[in-house]
């Protein structure tokens, strides 16, 4: 085992650890077909169910007869709320606290809400017997907005209005109409208006975050298999967080959660969508209960665009004063959310607006409230965080934007406006106004970096250029310089103050080492496609000094994995990842002891060197940590208990805040109203970037998702409450054909209390990249007299824009 | 997303699936690359107790390039098309379309005669046959008869069609002069918010002759003869382009839809008439 031929850089590389763009090790499966999603899941006797959905937006239901559909050959059940309500199983609690219809009862809120599961030996049947249920419904009143909900006599919730119409308190406090959910808030109210009220300078604006999907290729589903046997129920599905899945069902079905196994296997993307609890999931459950198989349930993609949870819908109001220099004084926001039938947003249970309380956003402002008033519509559930922590996309699309509005109210430069208000290198930790404390960030540093690369200054040049050739007649189309700064607060969280349904929101890793000096590591989240089994063993590596490629990352099975809340919101690193490297250092801290004994020194007279631990002062004298394994399990050692195994469960004592800077250059075609993506940079500042390679991948990815959002993307509703964006054809996912070719870079500025310093990627060009492609459309018309148009900016829109300003004229 | 139950056939030959269809009137459909028949069949919208598959069915494929026409069989991919080295020559405006239908993967299942016998006013072939004057080639039990494509379409998924035919060729007169098959679209696989077809011919420095077809603008393909006569004549200048905008504007009856409102579309009509007819006559 001695081989100083091996130089320590050898050693380091020979790890694959933090820091290695090392191949994703998850790909080798997934592109030879060979991954294993739930819908690849084939059980004995297995049936399916599906739903009948109702076509209606606001209806009372009559009646529902099943017996036709009984008669389709292989039809054997249909599940109504009837049948459901002896196991008090017709109503399920959201993760928001309020409560779901599972099958209609009495009335439906949202079209293709669930009215009743049909069960079948297979897809067909079921099917064929979802034609022959009849259902009367009694069309009502339909409400799709939220600010008329408000002023609406239709009762929408009749199960929380109490007698004589008196309404009983939310999940969040008081309510002040029937229709409305909540009202939270964050920030001091009246020093913010009294500043906004003497300010040089307000800039006023409402913007509309329009409502969304995350759309993950694979839609939702789920296998229930209940063996009567050993009474043990064993739920595959599309979970993120499996373990609070199994928690849940527990609660609400009365199984002993050692009775239940959950197992998430592969998922083909969440990005939010597959975080919260589903109808599909409890009647797939209860059918297999009542059937005695297993059974099957899969969203197509209109349920899954139609029903399961939708992002964003978002109306904002802000108003930001600042001296006439462009210092921000203060900030004021409003936002009217559009929750729609029933809260089941996916947020921390203190957070019902997740953390829009982000939104004074990358600056330094000394005074700002918000208010978020949670409404009830005839749309369906959801208000997951697409691709982003808990409504972060919401709060960085509306600080950027009151940037932008501001910078025209002011006449300034809005680059220059970012520069002058960021929080300095020095304040941090930084306690913001709304009362986050940001932990680390260097802002001028990224901004400049950005600014210079893309020649800021030429860009603007360039435009000033164009907009001259324009109004000479030379051309048709403008130039727009998209920017954005984003501050992104993942890592949710610490339990003091982050928990869903009661649950905390620590993390944990589970490490067991082998013999020979491999590893076992299960965790409490669940990878998606961001690549777990990869980055995790590298931080193992280079916290335990075996090699990334023997380490074995495993997650997704609640009987051998470590409790967790799973994975969205970027938190898997910054909780569980740090949960591994504390496991990581446990294991370390035994084996220095193991090395001390093997190399007759004391414990303080090794140290740990890259896979091994060394004498100090003799580096010639060493034990590799394959060594070490060996003896741990092997050798016996006075005082040590034979084994090297480690669990740790972290608390997070705060989140992490990465940041960004993105640039856009986009020019438009205002006859037709084409955007065209001509240069897209990327700056993002992540910490400790474990592996360059995936974060790159994330960061594309990101992007790509925020393209869609920005361009198109949309569940648009007509008055009646029909989705009219209900299958790819109209609901924009981009493919290779859209995407421009992104530059990606990078600061690091690691975050102070996190073990190894990462703060979490994935959603932060979501976040960032929404904001940057609007300010580029935006922008280009801005010389036109544009203050703000709402997103999506699809063809249409802009061409809109382009006609209200007289340029077809 | 589950079809109703159907019988499937597969044929080997034309008698077979004229026996079958003309058993089964409208409850049999015949299906080239299913492209557009199986959505809506998955989305029950399409109910086909009896579907016919005829890609087992000989002599339906094929480019043929003749002295003053181009036959093209119905079962002719959008790829195969596109890989065709003498029809880029003969008729590249095929080439230029078919590059705009769909993605790869469509477009080697898709057909030429699935994509014009469908009748459904989203699709690209329509409106390009108008423009090149095609005639379709459909069989019956009674024997063959020609429709000229700009008779074909009486509504949308309506055409001259009768339920027991079954469309088997293409036949194109050779074109002559420059030519554009120029569509907005939102993304790949959509169906265009305007799209325009010109053949123009150019003697001496004036349009002699231009034919002009615009897609997704009607409940059918739109054929716009006047569009054409305010070209010919012209040196093609600004004031003719806006004639034969006008012209056109006069012809189609957009509605709306997710890609926008009727005002939209008509703007952007023009827009990509004009680009169409400046391309075409730049090549002429």
């Amino acid at each position: 085992m001695k081989d100083e031929v091996t130089s320590r850089e050898e050693r380091v590389e020979n790890l694959k650890g933090m820091g290695c763009s090392r191949k994703r090790v998850e790909d080798a499966r997934f592109t030879q077909g060979k991954g294993n999603y739930v819908d690849d899941i084939k059980l004995d006797g297995m049936l399916f169910g599906d739903f009948v959905r109702s076509p209606y937006a606001h209806a009372r239901i009559k009646n529902i007869d099943t017996a036709a559909a009984l008669e389709v050959p292989g039809v054997l059940a249909v599940l109504t709320a009837a049948d459901l309500e002896p196991l008090g199983l017709h109503w399920m609690p959201t993760l928001a606290g309020d409560k779901q219809m599972v099958l209609a009862d009495g009335k439906v809120l949202f079209q293709g809400q669930e009215v009743a599961f049909v069960v079948a030996e297979d897809r067909y049947a079921a099917a064929d017997g979802i034609e022959l249920v009849e259902v009367e419904y009694e069309e009502l009143p339909v409400i799709v907005d939220p600010f008329d909900s408000l002023k609406s006599d239709v009762v929408l919730r009749e199960d929380l209005v109490g007698e004589g119409g008196a309404l009983p308190d939310g999940a969040h406090g008081p309510r002040k109409h029937h229709n409305h959910i909540f009202t939270w808030e964050a920030g001091d109210k009246m020093p913010t208006e009294e500043v906004i009220a003497n300010a040089e300078v307000v800039a006023t604006e409402s913007m509309y975050y329009h409502r969304t999907h995350p759309c993950p290729l694979e839609t939702c589903g789920c296998v229930a298999s209940m063996d009567k046997v050993n009474g043990k129920l064993t739920l595959w599905g599309t979970f993120q967080a499996p373990h609070a899945i199994r928690t849940v069902v527990s609660l609400i079905s009365g199984i002993e959660e050692h009775n239940i196994r959950v197992i998430s296997p592969d998922i083909g993307g969440g990005f939010g969508n597959k975080v919260g609890a589903y109808p599909g999931y409890v009647c797939s459950v209860v059918a297999s209960i009542v059937t005695g198989k297993p059974v099957k349930w899969i969203e197509d993609r209109m349920d899954n665009l139609m029903t399961t949870a939708f992002a964003r819908d978002y109306h904002m109001t802000g108003k930001i004063s600042a001296t006439k220099e462009g210092k921000i004084t203060g900030l004021h926001c409003h936002v009217t959310a559009d929750h729609g039938g029933f809260d089941a947003c996916a947020d921390p249970t203190k957070f019902p607006a997740g953390f829009m309380n982000i939104c004074t956003g990358s600056y330094d402002i000394p005074t700002a409230y918000l208010e978020v008033d949670g409404v009830y519509t005839n749309k369906a559930p959801g208000g997951v965080s697409y691709r982003c922590s808990f409504r972060v996309t919401e709060a960085v699309y509306f600080i950027e934007r009151m940037i932008e509005v501001l910078a025209i109210e002011l006449n300034m430069d809005a680059a220059e406006l970012r520069r002058i208000n960021f929080i300095k290198k020095e304040q941090f930790p930084y306690k913001a106004a709304l009362g986050w404390e940001y932990d680390s960030g260097d802002y001028h540093t990224a901004w400049d970096k950005a600014l210079t690369t893309v020649d800021y200054d030429g860009l603007r040049a360039e435009q000033a250029q164009r907009i001259e050739d324009f109004k000479a007649g030379k051309t048709r189309k403008l130039m727009g310089i998209g920017l954005s700064f984003f501050t992104e607060i993942v890592g949710a969280g610490p339990v003091k103050n982050c928990d869903i349904l009661g649950l905390g929101m620590f993390d944990s890793c589970e490490i067991r080492i082998h013999p020979t000096g491999s590893a076992i590591a299960r965790l409490g989240t669940i990878s998606q496609g961001q690549g777990h089994a990869t980055t995790f063993a590298q931080i193992l590596a280079s916290e335990i000094g075996l090699p990334a490629d023997s380490i074995t990352i495993e997650e997704g099975d609640t009987d051998t994995a470590p409790y967790g809340l799973g994975t969205y919101g970027s938190r898997s690193t910054p909780v569980a990842g740090a949960a591994t490297a504390m496991a990581g250092r446990k294991i370390r801290a035994k084996a220095q002891m193991i090395a001390a004994y093997l190399l007759e020194v004391h414990d303080n007279d090794v140290e740990f060197d890259v896979d091994r631990f060394v004498v100090k002062g003799a580096p010639e004298r060493f034990k590799t940590m394959k060594e070490i394994a060996f003896a741990a399990y092997n050798q016996a050692i006075p005082g040590i208990e034979p084994g090297l195994e480690a669990v740790s469960y972290y608390d997070p004592p705060n989140m992490t805040y990465p940041f960004g800077a993105y640039v856009c250059v986009m020019d438009i075609d205002v006859d037709t109203g084409v955007p065209e993506i001509r240069r897209f940079y990327a700056l993002d500042d992540c910490g400790t970037r474990i592996n360059p390679m995936i974060i790159e991948g994330q960061v594309h990815g990101g992007l790509t998702e925020a393209l869609a959002v920005a361009l198109g993307q949309e569940i648009a509703y007509d008055d009646m409450g029909n989705v009219k964006t209900g299958t790819l054809m109209d609901f924009f996912l981009p493919t290779a054909w859209e995407v421009p070719n992104y530059e990606t870079d990078y600061t690091v500025t690691p975050s102070p209390h996190h073990p190894i310093g990462a703060k979490g990627v994935g959603e932060s060009p979501h976040v960032g990249g929404v904001p940057c492609f609007s300010n580029a459309v935006q922008d280009a018309f801005r010389p036109f007299g544009n203050r703000h148009t709402n997103m999506p900016h699809d063809h249409w829109r802009i061409w809109r824009t382009a006609n209200e300003l007289g340029l077809h004229d | 997303m589950i079809p109703a139950t159907f019988e499937y056939y597969r044929p080997k030959d034309m008698a077979g699936v004229l026996s079958i269809l003309s058993k089964h009137g409208d409850d049999a459909r015949v299906m080239a690359g299913g492209h557009s028949l199986i959505p809506m069949m998955k989305l029950r919208m399409a109910d086909v107790p009896h579907l016919i598959d005829l890609q087992d069915v000989g002599g339906m494929s094929g480019i043929e390039i003749g002295a003053d026409s181009i036959r093209i069989g119905a079962m002719t991919t959008q790829s195969d098309i596109i890989d065709h080295v003498g029809l880029a020559d003969a008729a590249p405006i095929l080439r230029e379309a078919a590059l705009q239908i769909a993605d790869p993967q469509v477009r080697y299942m898709g057909t030429v005669g699935g994509n014009v016998a469908n009748g459904d006013p989203g699709n690209d072939m329509p409106g390009l046959m108008q423009c090149l004057d095609a005639t379709f080639t459909v069989v019956g039990l009674e024997g063959e008869r020609d429709i000229a494509a700009r008779d074909f379409y009486e509504a949308a998924y309506m055409t001259a069609r009768e339920d027991e035919e079954v469309l088997t060729a293409v036949t194109i007169p050779l074109p002559t002069g420059g030519y554009a098959y120029e569509k907005q679209k939102r993304k790949i696989g959509d169906y265009a918010t305007a799209a325009a077809a010109v053949q123009i011919v150019k003697e001496g420095g004036s349009c002699v002759s231009a034919s002009v077809a615009m897609t997704n603008l009607s409940d059918i393909p739109v054929y716009s003869e006047a569009t054409g006569a305010a070209l010919v004549g012209t040196s093609v200048d600004d004031a003719a382009l806006k004639a034969a905008m006008a012209a056109m504007l006069g012809d189609i009856d957009p509605t709306e839809d997710n890609r926008g409102p009727v005002a939209f579309k008509n703007h952007v009509a023009g827009v990509i008439l004009r680009r169409a007819i400046e391309r075409a006559w730049s090549r002429a």
